[in-house]
């Protein structure tokens, strides 16, 4: 078996009193998606920050493609978070000032990529993500929908490894939600990236290839279990 | 998954008739195309069936081809059997509470005996899921009726998870009150 893409055991974090991960693990391999379930406050947030670079276990260990997330430098979790990893949040992640075409092409601007080739780019994930017809408009002036389809559309601009989603689908109704998730796990599919999929809807955590569930910090995986 | 309840095949058998008398073959026919995916009716079914409508007075034999077999016999809608066909459609389903019922007694008796109910809760959980991936595999690749057909069963399914997670969330509670 070769090695996954992205494995974390023992994984501990505390915010003060409150402990938020004991002992977590998970693992996951290139194209896999893989479903994070739990109850409000279980860890689930935790736990994808931990594995995205964006929160420090206090011990554990994460090894992304050979490399050790939790001994890296900042600077390094920075770039590697720009460059092999993908974003999508339950909302308030497009810049409300830029048009959506702009912000689909900014993560590619961020990597120093010229403006025509990026907005190119940008424009193609656009169409991609069934939201052509929002290119021009900024995101205060598109529905919840289409704003999550740009935002996902803008995870996957740079081609991550891994793309990390929280709630994607959280403020949808379940038609856009569903809409969401298809073209979110079949750009995924083609691509090659590997999903982490944090959500709390069980017809959302179907599009998955297999779930892991997390309880009091603790994470529970029953296929390997079994 | 057969999405016609056997109950109610009969029903479904003289509402096909009501446009047109058919032959029990291209009853079957019309039958699978709109309600058998995954599972057509066997034809002893639809055998079975019309020969207790005919008794029951809701269809009768329009016309007899000579020769062999059930096949030569053409089947008509009777008055009685619009009556029935209109009746089942205004009839609100009975509300189906009955898996809840069977995990809540398993809950109750893990907890009983002191098994680890929690673990079962858990595993009826992956085995929803399962089917869940399965339905929406299948949703992604049908069609508009497809779609819907699964829907409806995906939604029954997150309601029963649901539960699961709220049994799940109050266990130590059921414990304490069950073991009183
Ligand atoms: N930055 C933080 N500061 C303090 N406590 C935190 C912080 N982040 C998380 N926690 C706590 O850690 C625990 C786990 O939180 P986490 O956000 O991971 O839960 P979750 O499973 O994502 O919940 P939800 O489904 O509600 O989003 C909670 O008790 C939470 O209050
Ligand atoms: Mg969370």
């Amino acid at each position: 078996m070769s090695a996954p893409l992205l494995v974390a055991e023992g994984l501990y974090r505390r915010f003060g009193e409150t402990v938020a991960l004991v002992d977590a693990a998970l693992r996951i391999d290139e194209g896999e998606v893989v479903a994070v379930l739990g109850s409000s406050g279980s860890g689930k947030s935790t736990l994808l920050h931990c594995l995205a670079g964006i929160v420090r276990p206090d011990r554990g260990r994460i090894v992304f493609d050979g490399q050790d997330l939790v001994t890296m430098s900042d600077a390094r979790r920075s770039a590697l978070r720009r460059d092999a990893f993908g974003f999508v949040f339950q909302f308030g992640q497009l810049v409300p000032e830029l048009t959506c075409l702009e912000n689909v092409a900014l993560p590619l601007r961020l990597a120093r990529v010229p403006r025509r080739a990026a907005e190119q780019r940008a424009g193609q994930w656009l169409e991609r993500l069934e939201v052509t017809e929002v290119a021009g408009k900024r995101p205060g002036e598109v529905s919840g929908g289409q704003g999550q389809r740009v935002a996902v559309a803008r995870a996957l601009v740079t081609r991550p490894r891994v793309i990390f989603a929280d709630e994607p689908t959280g403020a949808l109704d379940s038609l856009n939600g569903e809409r969401v998730m298809r073209l979110l796990t079949e750009a995924a599919r083609d691509t090659g990236a590997a999903v982490v999929l944090v959500t709390h809807e069980a017809r959302v955590a179907a599009y998955s290839d297999r779930e892991v569930v997390v309880r009091d910090g603790r994470t529970r995986n029953l296929e390997v279990a079994a | 998954m057969c999405i016609v309840l056997r109950m109610s095949i009969g029903q479904t058998f003289l509402g096909l008739l009501e446009a047109t008398p058919r032959h029990g073959y291209d009853i079957k026919r019309r039958y699978d195309e709109h309600f058998g995916h995954a599972r057509p009716v066997a034809y002893g079914q639809v055998y079975a069936t019309l020969s207790r409508l005919l008794r029951g007075g809701l269809v009768e034999v329009e016309a007899v081809e000579p020769g062999e077999g059930p096949d030569r016999k053409r089947y008509a809608i009777t008055e009685a059997g619009v009556t029935d066909v209109a009746q089942w459609l205004a009839r609100p389903e009975q509300p189906e509470p009955y898996l809840q019922s069977v995990l809540y007694t398993k809950v109750v008796l893990a907890l009983l005996t002191g098994r680890q109910a929690a673990e079962l809760l858990d595993v009826q959980r992956a085995e929803h899921l399962r089917l869940m991936r399965d339905l929406t595999r299948r949703k992604r690749d049908g069609d508009l009726a497809e779609q819907l057909i699964c829907d409806h069963a995906l939604f029954h399914l997150e309601a029963d998870l649901r539960w699961l997670e709220l049994t799940t969330a109050r266990l130590d509670e059921l414990a304490a009150q069950v073991r009183r």
